[in-house]
């Protein structure tokens, strides 16, 4: 599985292009997804907003094959995955060049494999012998601050904060290109929510590209550097995060900057709220 | 505009002639807590160490903390309804200058709902899914006001108003699953101030809504605070939306008021750690990182 990547450094680590995504047949049809074009450069920390159905979760779902488009295309690190049956998803996967964290790591953890287990089977999977598998896996551990003792145990046995640093090495211990990350700190309580965010932001000199998904802009804003809003299945504005906060064009950017509790009060008043809202219902 | 101050205010004045003083003193406590201690009857340890605050009549006192810092069961403590393994160990929690030890089942029943009310966070739970939402409301008004069905029917409807559901009469005839959880919550908030309870408790009542829901609850819970004097325990795990809506602010983490005060000083002028972490969190990763102050006038 050679592959030459002559400009590996600079193109882009995912490309999705005028992607669609469709549910159900005929009258039953919907559309949870349409012409939705998003580029993530090698990294690069996205923040995908979205409210319940906006069809963020679908989106991440066919960046990591477990959806299928219905048109467009979808281009993971160079290979058009849009197309990929699931022999070659497998293959991409045992590479590790996409990894995801999801919101609840007691689900994406094996209950009865021991944390150590759990870490190095990626790494077993792409022919890293074991014990090398096991060196880089502590040597990985201080950088999610989680000490070795911590190997021997079961998930069952740990904190939820934890749990979700395990979840966190486990996707990059492989050293991938691309992370998404569906709601990562959104179960987690304040202390261990910050540490996780620190961890996330410490390792993206790693240069490993991370897609933030999270209905909550103000959650992923100060660690995002490009924000892209999905509503209703369109992406309806993308910029840097700083842009999106502090200028948001869109009507629905506008209501979700203006909607979010900040230490400060609303950032905009109550009659802006329900103008905008007259506005994304007309 | 018809606004739930409207509708509220007009109820109230049926109790006595219009421009007469309010009789409700507002400078008496509605809701007063001291010291209260709860404790696990299991095991016997003590998971409330000591929660005080006083709420007097179009206040908001606001109590963030963590899943386990003990707000919840400070309120299910203030509600009288604390699950089965725990009691009020220690301190008093008055209700409207009653000390609810001295309670009977019977005053419990009458003053709930007619002077105490609360909303949680899954709000489809607190709904039979089964009754049309009309019904299970106008329940509380046939029950605590003993009113008739007809005019039961058309209070629901000035609530469902007043909560600002759009197509009320629509709403009245539907079931819990066909709604969203932002007007599931509307309506558990309709049904909580059908009785015209002083007293509200929101424990988490926003957390599993969109942020854009989030906001408009907690208009509508501003309104029924300024508008019809309603007093607010909010409950939430995030210190902004607290802050947004209340007056006093306490913080808890594992059973202990860690910090209390005035909401503006405890922003300003943070004295605990914890505290402090709530609010860095804010202030590296939430919208605050752009906000500057300019902005946000």
């Amino acid at each position: 599985m050679t592959r030459t990547r002559p400009d590996a450094g600079t193109r882009p680590v995912l490309e999705v292009n005028g992607l669609e995504v469709h549910y159900g047949a005929r009258r039953r049809r919907r559309r949870a997804l349409y012409g939705v074009s998003l580029s993530v450069a090698p990294g690069e920390t996205v923040g995908l907003i979205g409210e319940t159905g906006s069809g963020k979760s679908t989106l991440a779902r066919t960046v990591l094959g477990l959806v299928r488009p219905t048109a467009g295309s979808v281009v993971v690190d160079g290979e058009d995955v849009g197309a990929y049956g699931p022999r070659q998803w497998r293959d991409l996967r045992r590479r590790g060049v996409v990894q995801y964290v999801f919101q609840d790591p007691l689900r994406s953890l094996d209950p009865d494999l021991t944390v150590g287990a759990s870490l190095t089977e990626p790494l077993l999977v792409r022919g890293v012998a074991r014990d090398e598998a096991l060196a880089r896996v502590r040597a990985f551990l201080p950088r999610v601050r989680l000490p070795e003792e911590l190997l021997g145990r079961l998930p069952g046995e740990l904190s939820g904060g934890q749990r979700q640093r395990i979840a966190v090495a486990r996707a990059l211990v492989t050293e991938p290109r691309l992370v998404i990350l569906d709601e990562p700190v959104s179960a987690l309580d304040s202390a261990n929510r910050v540490q996780v965010l620190e961890i996330l932001k410490e390792l993206r000199d790693t240069g490993v590209a991370l897609v933030f998904i999270s209905h909550d802009l103000g959650s992923v804003a100060g660690i995002a550097d490009r924000v892209a809003v999905l509503y209703r299945g369109e992406l309806v504005e993308t910029g840097a995060a700083r842009d999106v906060v502090s200028r948001p064009e869109h009507p629905y950017t506008r209501l979700l900057v203006g909607s979010a509790p900040t230490l400060r009060g609303a950032s905009a008043g109550r009659a802006e709220r329900e103008a905008l809202r007259a506005l994304l219902h007309a | 505009m018809t606004t739930v101050s409207e509708k509220l205010l007009t109820r109230s004045e049926e109790h006595g002639p219009p421009g007469s003083p309010d009789p409700r003193d507002r400078t008496l406590p509605l809701l007063s807590l001291r010291d209260v201690r709860i404790g696990d009857t299991g095991d016997g340890r003590e998971i409330v160490h000591g929660v005080s605050f006083d709420l007097t009549p179009g206040k908001a006192v606001g109590i963030v903390g963590e899943s386990g810092s003990g707000k919840t069961l400070t309120c299910r403590a203030a509600l009288g309804i604390l699950p089965a393994r725990f009691e009020v160990t220690g301190g008093t929690v008055e209700i409207d200058g009653t000390d609810i030890a001295s309670l009977t089942p019977a005053r419990w029943t009458a003053l709930r709902g007619s002077t105490i009310g609360a909303v949680f966070q899954d709000p489809a739970s607190y709904l039979n899914p089964s009754l049309r939402i009309g019904r299970q409301i106008a329940e509380v008004l046939r029950v605590k006001k003993g009113l008739g069905r007809r005019e039961a029917r058309g209070r629901v409807l000035d609530l469902l108003r007043a909560v600002h559901l759009r197509e009320p009469e629509l709403v009245h005839d539907q079931y819990p699953f066909e709604l969203s959880g932002g007007m599931l919550q509307r309506v558990l908030i309709a049904a909580a101030i059908a009785a015209d309870p002083r007293i509200l408790i929101a424990d988490e009542a926003t957390t599993a809504l969109d942020v854009t829901v989030q906001a408009e609850i907690l208009d509508l819970l501003a309104d029924l605070r300024e508008q019809a004097g309603l007093a607010l325990v909010v409950v939430s795990h995030d210190l902004a939306v607290v802050a947004q809506l209340c007056d006093e602010v306490l913080v808890m983490r594992q059973g202990e008021v860690v910090e209390q005060g005035p909401a503006r000083r405890v922003l300003d002028d943070p004295r605990h750690d914890y505290t402090r972490l709530l609010i860095r969190e804010h202030e590296q990763y939430g919208l605050e990182k752009f906000l500057t102050p300019e902005e946000e006038a």
